[in-house]
This record gives structure tokens, sequence and C-alpha cells, in this order.
């Protein structure tokens, strides 16, 4: 594929609870944010923009609509929703770039999960008539997971706590972080179980926020002039929904959207995955092969923060700033969307 | 820059209230199968799965695609999952053949569907939201007011409606698959049914349905080796603009008048009304013909009612026949109803639209839109590239 530049990106803090807060209001600063990292005044001035979000956390049919109230769309413009992570708005924003049809694009994702009972209301996303009559949540299910990871020998509980540490240490740098801190491995271990084997901190916080991101063709990169950074591949695969047929232990979709995105071609030296649960990192990196210097999830990920519906994005937006800051050449983004890893999103940038 | 794309396979589920006979996962099955079949493909040909429907609050599945990549052979395969609220159905193959005019992939099956049996579209329209104005009214309470504001702009003759209802029901009857099928439905019968939405009567809205549409859209080289004469994508746009704005034209929404521009262009269509040989139009309501009629360009401002009224939108005798296959009013699974407009605009110029097929049809258009009449999508396909 031709590369696509990312040229701007932003996300809000992760709160544990935006109040009154609206959507809106929640979306509006993160656009003037990549307004102003791009130099150009509103959405008027890109081609087409993208949005993810989920009507299940506002309780609205047509939540998105707000959204729209966001973006200035007065004349009116080029937009399209999907109601998935913003990582899969920015996909379809790549498509049309690459079609030709657009020259760049604004992608945005936001959530408000406090006012509901997210592990609750995500348990809807299973089968109507057999699973979601049951009402097994989001964090039951990855629980049953991490038990067989552990069952089967794949990882230890000290393993996961590795993660939960390492993600809290690395949070302390990232300003956006719900959480952040100093945990050390027995410090987490000495945690008692929420839904065993997980404990509280082997789970991702429920947080209110909304990113955003505007991507281009490279003319049009340079034309802008401001620094930017490549992406030289992305795919998404999903695997069936019935978990029994799954491998729960692995991520084949994962594999297979890095193995189309390139990711193998060249060394990854830094990798930012959506992984909600702390054993879920180590599927995934296992999945990917990741080597052992690559370092992953430096901003925290979203175990110190996770915007439902927009941490997908922030995910590709979190390797962006990295590589423009000089700090990597070559970084992989994932995205992930259903129950116990279903659907996965690799994108691989690279420094211009 | 884009690669071609065309149609290649159409399946549609028949329409009706309810098709207790299969679950949603059996309904958006059965049309995607029918599109595999009319183009004489395996579900292993198809690299690509786009889905689209209404709001997920309407059968109450959040994010359907994960429970639906089954049915639709997802694994192991990209499938994303578009909403845009009524114009969902088009977007959804906008954004279906753009996977493959970005080159990246060869054939997409492209699937919408409702079950408005499992579902209660008017609660999910209707719930109190924080910081709004509670609106407990679904779409024909939304729509009413912005009719009646046609209607003493234009000071059409209040029959125009009732012509419309006929005219759309009349034409279903002759599409097997319609949900409602009044061959004998008169003026008479639709002027006496219950007002609902003055100046809405029941004959005058749109069904509730249960249905799902699909459609495969392949490259260049695989549209031309397939058994059935491709539907060539000749121009595909969007446009969004907000509910609500100061000097907002609710009723001539500029979003619908942007994104034919863009359409036509595209196409290099002139003069919809002369360049174009039938259209498949989101009318759920039977006064949207005549609104549509001019702010998708067939008729100057003011003047749409009048080419309803001269029979110009009759498949019969028509010039420019509108929604030959009876159109939303006769089938309405909502976030497949704009789906379905697209595709019948395809058959059309494939030539295989049994007996509501135009004679001859080179160009269609088909048409989409939702939320307040702010969301729109469009597409123009013709039998040559």
């Amino acid at each position: 594929m031709n590369p696509v530049a990312v040229v701007a990106y932003s996300q809000s803090e992760c709160r544990a609870d935006a109040g009154a807060m609206n959507e809106v209001e929640m979306i509006m600063p993160q656009l003037q944010a990549v307004y102003e990292q791009v130099g150009i005044d509103n959405a008027q001035d890109v081609d087409f923009v993208c949005s993810g979000s989920c009507d299940y956390l506002q309780g609205a049919a047509f939540a998105f609509v707000a959204g729209v109230d966001a973006l200035g769309a007065v004349p009116p413009i080029c937009e399209s929703h999907v109601e998935m992570d913003a990582a899969w708005a920015l996909y379809e924003a790549i498509l049309k770039i690459r079609a030709g049809h657009a020259q760049s694009a604004l992608i945005y994702g936001f959530g408000k999960s406090s006012p509901g009972e997210l592990p609750t209301v995500l348990s809807q996303q299973l089968d109507p008539y057999y699973l979601a009559p049951l009402w097994v949540d989001s964090i039951a299910l990855a629980a049953l997971q991490a038990r067989l990871m552990l069952d089967s020998g794949a990882i230890s509980e000290r393993d996961m706590a590795a993660v939960v540490s390492r993600a809290r240490r690395s949070a302390r740098n990232n300003p956006a972080a719900q959480f952040a801190g100093d945990a050390t491995i027995e410090e987490v271990l000495s945690e008692p179980y929420y839904l065993s084997p997980l404990r509280r901190s082997d789970c991702c916080p429920v947080s209110d926020g909304a990113s955003a991101m505007i991507i281009c063709t490279v003319d049009q990169a340079r034309a802008w002039g401001c620094p930017y950074a490549l992406i030289t591949g992305i795919d998404h695969r999903i695997e069936t929904h019935h978990l029994t047929l799954r491998d729960l232990c692995d991520s084949s979709s994962t594999r297979q959207a890095a193995q189309t995105a390139g990711a193998g071609e060249g060394h990854i030296d830094t990798a930012e995955l959506y992984a909600p649960f702390s054993h879920q990192e180590i599927i995934l990196r296992r999945s990917l092969s990741l080597p052992s210097d690559c370092i992953v999830n430096p901003s925290g990920g979203v175990l110190a923060g996770n915007l439902m519906m927009a941490s997908g994005l922030s995910r590709v937006g979190e390797v962006f700033r990295r590589i423009v800051a000089g700090d990597s050449t070559r970084g992989l983004a994932h995205a992930t969307s259903g129950p116990c890893l279903q659907h996965n999103l690799v994108a691989v940038l690279e420094a211009a | 820059m884009a690669e071609q794309a065309a149609v290649i396979g159409i399946g549609q589920t028949r329409y009706s209230s309810k098709r207790g006979d299969v679950s949603i996962a059996g309904l958006v099955r059965e049309a995607a199968q029918a599109a595999l079949t009319d183009a004489e493909l395996t579900w292993a040909d198809i690299d690509a799965v786009v889905l689209g429907k209404a709001p997920d609050m309407f059968e109450g599945v959040i994010m359907p695609e994960c429970y639906l990549v089954d049915a639709l052979g997802g694994h192991g395969k990209p499938m994303l999952r578009v909403h845009t609220a009524g114009s969902v159905g088009g977007s959804t193959a906008v954004v279906a053949a753009s996977h493959v005019q970005s080159g990246t992939f060869q054939r997409v099956l492209a699937v919408t569907f409702e079950k408005q049996s499992e579902s209660n579209a008017m609660w999910a329209l209707s719930n109190p939201q924080p910081f709004s104005v509670h609106l407990n009214a679904g779409a024909g309470g939304y729509f009413a007011p912005i009719i009646r504001e046609y209607i003493r702009r234009s000071g059409a003759p209040a029959d125009v409606g009732i012509k419309v209802a006929v005219k759309d029901r009349r034409q279903g009857a002759r599409n097997p698959l319609s949900h409602l099928q009044l061959p004998d439905i008169t003026e008479e019968e639709v002027a006496q049914s219950m007002m609902l939405w003055d100046p809405i009567r029941f004959l005058e809205a749109c069904p509730s349905s249960d249905g799902a549409c699909a459609m495969v859209i392949a490259s260049e080289a695989l549209s031309k080796v397939a058994p059935r004469k491709p539907a060539w994508i000749r121009g595909a746009a969007m446009r969004s603009e907000p509910t609500m704005y100061a000097g907002r034209d609710e009723v001539d929404p500029r979003a619908g008048r942007d994104c034919a521009a863009d359409v036509y262009a595209q196409a290099g269509v002139t003069d919809p009304r002369r360049d174009l040989d039938c259209a498949e139009v989101y009318v759920p309501f039977s006064w949207y013909e005549p609104m549509w009629l001019e702010n998708l360009g067939f008729a100057d401002t003011g003047q749409g009612w009048k080419l309803t009224l001269e029979g110009a939108t009759a498949l019969d005798g028509g010039d420019i026949p509108w929604n030959c296959s009876g159109g939303v009013l006769s089938s309405n699974p909502i976030g497949a109803s704009g789906m379905i407009r697209f595709a019948e605009a395809a058959r059309q110029v494939r030539g295989d639209a049994g007996d509501h097929q135009v004679e001859g049809a080179r160009l269609a258009l088909g048409h989409a839109y939702g939320g307040g009449a702010q969301f729109f999508a469009m597409w123009i396909v013709g039998t040559e590239k």
C-alpha cells in the first residue's frame, strides 16, 4: 500500500467520571488540539471525517449524531461512522485515501462509560438467544480466559502482575492516565481477587473521554509542513463468536492482521497493545512474536485508562507520538473489539 | 486513483412484518447466501464483510458483527460495522465499494438488516436523554412538521401524498419480495386511513419490516468475468450536516443537494430527469417523493409535486420512474432500507428487476437518508463503466 501519514493526535484525560460533561464537550477539545497541530481551522479543512462510538454507552439510539455537532458541519461534510472503536474509523478513512477519494481525514472516537455498568452493558454484545440472556459480563469472560491460561501453564499470576506493575510505572509519564504509580509485582499479588483469577488491577478501569487524529497523503503532510509518521500497513481480522471454537490462549486474528500489515518486514521497537486485561497483553505479545527488546505500552496502555471506542485509535496515536518524538523508528499499534479479543486490528507505523 | 468496482451479486430476503422462522443470524445469512448464489460464488471467495444496520438499541444486540461473524462467513476476515442512522444501508454499500475501489480487496460482501419484530424502534428512538428535550414522537412525528412546511411553501394540493402512497404500493405489488402487497389499493382507501401525524396518514407511512439485503461488490477484473451483467458503480457519495443550526433548511437540506451534486458529477449526470432512467429514493413518508424530487434536482424548487401528479415518476408511463420496487413505503427493514434502494438500482441496470423492470434502464440512482434528514448516501450505477 501507499503509506498514509499521521499528522496529528490528541487524547483527553482518562477520567473515572466526567460528570455532567456531555459527549460533544468531551470531543471538542480533542478536535481543537488536532486542528492546531496541523494548523487548520476546522473539519471543513479535511476531505473526510469518520468516527467511532457506541450507542449503548450513552443509552441513546444515534448517539453519534450528537458528535456531528462537534464538527461544525456547515456547510455539509463527507462523513461516516462505525459502531466500533475509532481504530476502525481510521481503517475506513485509510481506504478512502487509498481510493483517491480523499487526501486527508479527521478521525475521532469517544465514550462516556461511567453512567452505565460497562461490563454488564457489554454482555449484550453476545449471541442474543443463547448467551446474552445469561448476562455473562466482559470481566467474567476475561477471567475464564485467564483461568485457561493459568491452568495450561501458559502464564503465572506473577506474569500477570508484572504486566500490571510495568503498566502503572509507564503510566507515570502519561499525563492522561487514570492509574499510574509504583506498584511492585508483590504489591499487585497481595491484592485480593476481584473475580478470580483477576485482581482489580488486572482489569482496565472504566474511563470517560475521547481522542482524535488527522491523517493524510504524504504530499498533504509535506504541504502542511508538520511532523508526521507513516502508516505502512494496516489490517484487521475477526474470529468466530463461539468462544469454545477459539483457542483463547492465542490470538490468531491478531497474528493474521499483523502479517497482512507487514509487521514482520522489519524490527518493531515499540508496541501499543489494546489489552483490557493483563493476561491479554501476554497473549498479544506472543501472538505478535514481539522481539524481547520491544517496548510494550510505554503509555501504560489501557490498564492506565480505557476510553471505550477511542482506546484503539489512541494506541495508533501513542505510537505516532513516539515516532515523531524520535523515540521510535518502527512501531506497532493494536486495537481490539468483542469478548476475549475476538476482533483485532494491527497497524504498522514508521518514521518518515 | 480509484479502481473500478461493480455489483456482481444481489440477495434479498422477502420482507414481512415478522420473520419468526429465522433468527437474526438466519435472516442475514439468507440474504448473504442469495447474493453469493446470484454471483455464483462461495463463502471462500469473499475477502471482507461490511455490515450495516440502524441503531443497536433496536434489537438490543451491541455491535452485532461480533455475533453475526459466523452467519456471514467472516471468521479470519476483516469485518466492519457501519452505522449512519437511516442512511446506513446506503452508507454500507458506499463503504463496501471503497474497500474495492481502494485496491485493497477483490470481492466484498455487504450486508444490512433489521428485524423489527424483535425490536422496538419507537422505544429506541424515544428514550429520554439528559440535557436534551424529550421527543416521544418517533420518525413520523419528527418529519410531519417538515412536510407541512413543504406544503405551505409549495402550495402543493393535499392529495399529492396520497398519489405517492398508491403508486408505490401498486409498484410494490409487482415485486414479490415486498412486504405490503396491495395491488388494488385506491386513493380513497389512503385518504380514509387514520391520520397519524398530520398530514401523514397510516397508509402514507412505511411499514415496519423484517428483512436483509446483501450485495457482492467486486473489482473490475473480477466483475468482467462475473456470470451476470455487472452494475458498474459510476459514482458514490455521502454528506452529513448537524440536526440543527441557524438557517438550516429542513425541507430542502443542503447535505442532500451537495451529495447529489457530488454523485452526479462523478457519473457525468447534468440533468438527472433526462440522464437517469430510474431512481430508487428513500421515501418513508409519501410526501418525501415531491420533496426529494426537488432536493435531488429532478424538479425546480416548489415544482416537485407536479411531476408526481403528472405521473412522471410512475413505472407505467412515467419518464423518470421512482421506486419501481415499491420503495420504503412497501418494505422497511430500517437498516437495510437504504441498501435495498442501492440494490434495486443495480437490478434495474442489470435488467433483472422482473415485473418492475424499467425497459432498457442503463443508469440508475440509489438514495438513502437518515437522522433528521441530515445524513445522505447515494450512488449511481450503470450498464457501462
